[in-house]
């Protein structure tokens, strides 16, 4: 871990990967005269039987290239491990509770880890002000399947680095779905890599960005072992005036992952002038002996047409945009399955509406 | 009984080339209980006529009048047209990604009625509605036109109609695309309509197929941008037979 840190160098916002995040908006997190405070900052409240939650003095499971990551392994200790033993079927949701430290530049890992055939949905609800980078590691047993849920629901002035890293265990499953609302800046990295074959990824996410926030989300999924599977599917909405959105999709199909099946998709709702979003869809592929590969990015205003025929009905201007912006958001929402976590995202993306409605 | 008024409508909409005037100078009325049957060639400005009396943004109207009762409705928005009692059931239905029928309808039957229909009997109106139109319950669950064959989509058109219970229903080619089956599944649920209330029809339509199903009181000959001809359910006979040639100069 120590030769990682060595070769910690901050990056120059000249970088791909950095290319569009405004390096100057990042709170301290990337600068190396700042050490992050370690910070333990998820705690695990009733867990059901066949489930821990410990601090452990662990290596990484994957590498990783990413500046704020490698700050985090240098920074934390103790990661915090969230098990689930092999074969138990957790049907209730487990909730990680958040607790930050108001603004002073912390670190936060967590390894969520799945025991063969094990079954569990992992909810983090991220609120309240904080300068946070976070790396989450997912380990996911043969024939595993997990359902995990982050919302950033954080205050105005919270910036936000994180790595959400699944490693995906034989005919294992990793269902995501990623909320990105609050904060001033986020940006989060949902990764995928498989170790065993018929594995299957589905990230999902939405994003409301409003007048000065910054949300970023890059994926980057690779099919390294065959006959693997993944979902990609990303909807943003900006409103207001530098509202901004970034949306990476890169998905890598090497040489050996033959029989992969890939698609992914990001869509963008402009809802006013002012507003930018970037979508920018990537497919790699090293072999065409592949089940199917594709993508698609679309990012536009307001389709007049719904809103014609909704008004047609009857139904007044604002609620039919409204109708449609919620319509727009549930497709990905309604995947969560858990009905008080839905029924708070989509209070919270009423309140982003409420907020700009005279838009 | 009210009284739909459509005089010396003109109608442009705006091309590459500049304006393009469309309709030029329609007039009809329509009073409750009617069926007026509109029957044109293709580009004869038909659904520029519906379009242009439900509100679409993208018609511009140069002159004349349409009012409904006296009321002026090429004043009002597009949601207080649907309100004041005017339905266009459409060629082409928009499909609303994420929406549920089942929410739609009850928005929409909510914005028309002025409250919202309470939830026992609306349930029960909503099934019994769906099923005289041979639509499966699992209909209400998907979303709004999505993935919806053609016939499907007519089909949810006139359950609209059904529940939001219009004083005119505009009905622009709702016979295309069907089969026969379809055509008189839709056509029965139009005439159901009828005869539960005093609605008035404008019926606009290419063939004279859905005129089997659907009997027009009123026929009228539409040909570039203007009603050609006037007369009663046998002009629908001669046009049959004998097309729209001799309306058509070129």
């Amino acid at each position: 871990m120590s030769s990682l840190t060595t070769n910690y160098l901050a990056p120059s916002g000249r970088e791909e990967a950095w290319r569009f995040t405004p390096l100057s908006r990042l709170g301290g997190l990337l600068d190396s005269a700042i050490t992050l405070a370690d910070s333990p900052s998820l705690t695990a409240l009733d867990l059901p039987q066949g489930v821990s939650f410990s601090k452990i003095a662990t290596a990484p499971l994957s590498q990783t290239t990413d500046e704020a990551t490698l700050r985090v392994r240098a920074a934390v200790a103790l990661t915090s491990e969230l098990s689930i033993a092999s074969g138990v079927e957790v049907s209730e949701p487990i909730f990680l509770k958040r607790t930050v430290k108001g603004g002073v530049p912390e670190a936060s890992r967590l390894v969520v880890s799945l025991a063969p055939n094990a079954r569990a949905t992992v909810v983090i609800e991220n609120v309240g002000t904080a300068v946070i980078a976070e790396e989450i590691e997912f380990s996911l047993g043969s024939g595993s399947h997990l359902r995990f849920i982050s919302s950033q629901e954080w205050d105005a002035t919270t910036v936000h680095l994180g790595s959400h890293h699944a490693i995906i265990g034989k005919d294992a499953e990793f269902i995501s779905t990623v909320v990105t609302v609050g904060g001033s800046l986020v940006r989060l990295l949902p990764t995928v890599e498989y170790s065993g074959t018929g594995g299957s990824a589905e990230l999902s996410g939405v994003y409301f960005s409003t007048s000065g926030q910054h949300l970023e989300h890059r994926m980057h999924v690779d099919h390294n072992v065959p006959n693997c599977k993944s979902r990609v599917n990303y909807k943003g909405a900006l409103a207001g005036e530098n509202a901004r959105s970034v949306w990476i999709g890169d998905v890598f199909i090497r040489a050996a992952a033959e029989g992969t099946d890939t698609y992914e998709l990001n869509r963008n709702l402009l809802l006013s002038d002012g507003a930018r979003a970037d979508s920018v869809p990537n497919l790699e592929i090293e072999t065409g002996e592949i089940v199917g590969a594709g993508h698609a990015s679309t990012t536009g205003r307001f389709d007049d047409e719904q809103l014609f025929y909704l008004q047609s009905r009857g139904i007044p201007a604002e609620i039919a945009r409204r109708l449609v912006i919620r319509g727009f958001f549930a497709e990905i929402v309604s995947g969560v399955r858990i009905e008080s976590v839905e029924e708070r995202i989509m209070a919270r993306i009423d309140a982003e509406l409420d907020a700009v409605a005279n838009i | 009984m009210s009284t739909l008024e459509i005089k010396n409508l003109q109608v442009s909409v705006a091309t590459e080339a500049g304006f393009t005037e469309i309709l030029k100078g329609v007039d009809l009325t329509i009073k409750s209980g009617e069926t007026h049957a509109i029957m044109g060639p293709n580009g004869s400005g038909k659904s520029t006529l519906a379009y242009s009396i439900a509100g679409h943004p993208k018609y511009t109207i140069t002159g004349g009048s349409v009012t409904l009762d006296g009321a002026d409705v090429l004043d009002m928005t597009v949601d207080e047209r649907a309100r004041a009692g005017l339905f266009l059931a459409m060629q082409y239905p928009v499909e609303v990604p994420g929406v549920s029928v089942t929410n739609f309808l009850r928005t929409a039957a909510t914005a028309i009625r002025g409250e919202a229909p309470k939830i026992r009997t609306w349930v029960g109106e909503v099934k019994e509605a769906m099923s005289e139109l041979n639509m499966d319950t699992s209909f209400a669950e998907r979303n709004v036109n999505e993935g919806f064959s053609g016939g499907e989509k007519k089909r949810h058109e006139i359950l609209q109609l059904g529940l939001l219970k219009p004083k005119f229903a505009i009905l622009d080619e709702t016979d295309s695309g069907l089969d026969v089956d379809a055509l008189k599944i839709v056509s029965e649920g139009v005439n159901r309509v009828k005869a539960s209330s005093d609605l008035g029809v404008m019926l606009i339509t290419h063939y004279t197929r859905i005129l089997r199903y659907i009997k027009p009181d009123f026929v009228h000959v539409f040909a570039a941008g203007r009603i050609v001809e006037e007369g009663g359910p046998e002009l629908a006979d001669k046009l049959e037979e004998k097309g729209y040639a001799e309306y058509v100069t070129n």
